[in-house]
């Protein structure tokens, strides 16, 4: 994504190159792409709609549609879930992440790097470890329910984990420094000059980042809310180990209908209709926040 | 009362920032501290301080085999997704060609898919063609995840180029291939081993396509996921910690060898 990229402002003359160098660069590539990307999209599309023959496993092609309306009736609840977890992470995570992307911008000095380090650095403990981590730290056994029921903020029968509350979270926590990157990278891109020249013209602290630095910072947010977004809404880990039985989300349904009840054709079916409702978001976010090139 | 305020507000993003290096550290802390612990079979509740878990972290079952898996499907597939993204990424950084979009709506739309659906769509693939899962679909399935993330990386790095560098190289007689070798390549070094680096974690931390696609193969995070069920021995926690402490480390070297080459010039 550019927005991650760092404009040079330096316009460099791409080589004109009438030869087929630049694809032979790119075959290998977009080959490997193409077989194991697109190929199987369409495997996905072609499996979506065959019905069971019968025998366990085994399929046959009738192109009944009606398996994308059936399988979105019956999986309603956990695709409305994911959208909802997924939206709300996201505005935590950006609630977050913006003040923190900003400190590290403007006010870390010499620390900047190994702020970002750190930020970056959660990420090399295995993501399942931290989550079961959060499980174990605000579980029945931890010291957070321990110290707020000692305290009476929440009631002895309240737990923190096994809630919707512990898989959004989670999800937000997960998906941080997915955030915090492409806005630091952002921000730091502001020149000075910028914030001198609206504070000359008499802008106060407030309104000079409402006027300036927030637009200015507005290919990040955008990057990064989509980053935490994508892998949020298809997530199920998070549900597993952080919810109950009525936090479940899509990922967890595909999964069950993939691995344990072995239905492929509705399994691809959902893959399929989360695929294009996440690509349709997209498609309309970018247009109205107004960033033309993403990739 | 009133400079306390005033040294509040004028650092409150900093307070704010901290806080949220909190949040972000302490599973992070939790899993270092208990990796310690010595407990039975889970690691539940502190039982008191051992360094036998450090000293022995093969020691739960299929702990190490399904690490050395991890190693070897994040090596390789680094290896491969590397290579071919920083072609793609040459390409797009540097020639002018038709199906330029469509280039770029392909490396976009791997990154725009949750998982899960990538993870799906080519297990069905497999399925279709009668093919068992294994290390190589798995190798293959990282592969694929990992290219975009290295093209993205690369073709950012590339942009960033002053390009009066490579202007001068020429001006000095350097033809096109002694240009890339010696100006170019070094230059953009930097910005390929960073992808490598984002590759090889993505690969090695991947569970949810790694689940799909290797059949009977067992990974760190599978081992860690299986595990979760009936309590996850402390190796796991030395080994979550060690791969920690080595990235950072790698992190640190890099910059300050990177600092180091930047006052040379």
């Amino acid at each position: 994504m550019a927005a991650i990229s760092r404009p040079s402002g330096k316009v460099f003359a791409l080589k004109d190159n009438k030869s087929l160098f630049p694809y032979l660069l790119l075959a290998p590539g977009l080959l490997w792409l193409f077989m194991f990307f697109i190929l199987p999209i369409v495997n996905l599309a072609q499996m979506s709609t065959k019905t069971s023959t019968g025998e366990s496993g085994q399929f046959e092609q009738s192109y009944r549609f009606a398996n994308f309306f059936d399988s979105f009736v019956d999986a309603s609840g956990q695709f409305g879930r994911s959208f909802l977890y997924a939206t709300l992470a996201t505005l935590i995570a950006l609630a977050i992440a913006y003040p923190l992307a900003y400190a590290i911008a403007f006010k870390s000095g010499k620390w900047k790097n190994v702020l970002l380090v750190l930020v970056v650095a959660p990420f090399f403990v295995s993501f399942l470890l931290r989550t079961i981590a959060w499980k174990q730290i605000l579980g029945e056994e931890g010291p957070v329910t321990a110290i707020l029921r000692g305290l009476h903020i929440i009631s002895q029968q309240t737990t923190l984990t096994s809630s919707a509350f512990a898989v959004v979270t989670g999800l937000a926590y997960n998906f941080l420094p997915f955030m915090t990157l492409p806005i630091y990278a952002s921000l730091e891109r502001i020149d000075p000059r910028t914030l001198e020249a609206s504070g000359d013209l008499y802008a106060n602290g407030f309104t000079t980042f409402r006027k300036v630095t927030l637009p200015l910072s507005m290919p990040g947010v955008v990057a990064g809310t989509l980053l935490t977004f994508i892998p949020a809404a298809g997530d199920y880990i998070n549900a597993n180990i952080l919810g109950n039985p009525n936090t479940k989300m899509l990922g967890n349904v595909i999964e069950a209908r993939f691995f344990k009840i072995v239905d492929y054709p509705t399994a691809a079916a959902l893959s399929f209709t989360l695929m294009a409702a996440i690509l349709i978001l997209i498609t309309l976010y970018i247009r109205k926040a107004g960033t033309e090139e993403l990739v | 009362m009133k400079s306390i305020s005033r040294w509040f507000s004028k650092n409150l993003i900093r307070i704010y920032a901290a806080l949220a290096f909190i949040y972000l550290f302490i599973p992070v802390l939790y899993t270092f501290i208990f990796s310690f612990n010595d407990s039975g079979k889970t690691n539940l509740i502190w039982k008191g301080f051992t360094l036998e878990k450090w000293s022995n972290p093969c020691g739960a079952p299929e702990i190490c085999s399904a690490l050395g898996n991890s190693f070897l499907i994040g090596f390789t597939s680094t290896f491969i997704a590397t290579v071919l993204g920083t072609l793609i990424a040459f390409a797009l950084g540097r020639y002018k060609f038709k199906g330029r979009a469509t280039t770029n709506l392909l490396i976009f739309l791997p990154m725009a898919t949750p998982e899960i659906v990538l993870g799906a769509s080519l297990l069905t693939m497999f399925i279709n063609l009668g093919i068992n899962t294994s290390l190589l679909t798995t190798i293959i399935a990282h592969v694929m995840f990992c290219i975009s993330f290295v093209v993205v990386t690369v073709k950012a790095r590339i942009a960033s180029l002053d390009p009066r560098l490579e202007q001068a190289a020429m001006d000095l007689y350097a033809n096109e291939w002694q240009t890339f070798r010696r100006v170019t390549f070094p230059l953009v070094l930097p910005g390929i081993a960073g992808a490598a680096l984002l590759a090889f974690s993505l690969s090695f931390d991947d569970f949810i396509i790694t689940n799909f696609n290797s059949g009977t193969v067992n990974t760190f995070p599978k081992f860690v996921y299986v595990s979760a069920g009936r309590g996850i021995p402390a190796q796991a926690n030395v080994i979550g910690s060690a791969m920690f402490i080595i990235a950072v480390a790698i992190v640190i070297i890099g910059q300050v060898l990177g600092s180091k080459r930047k006052s040379k010039v």
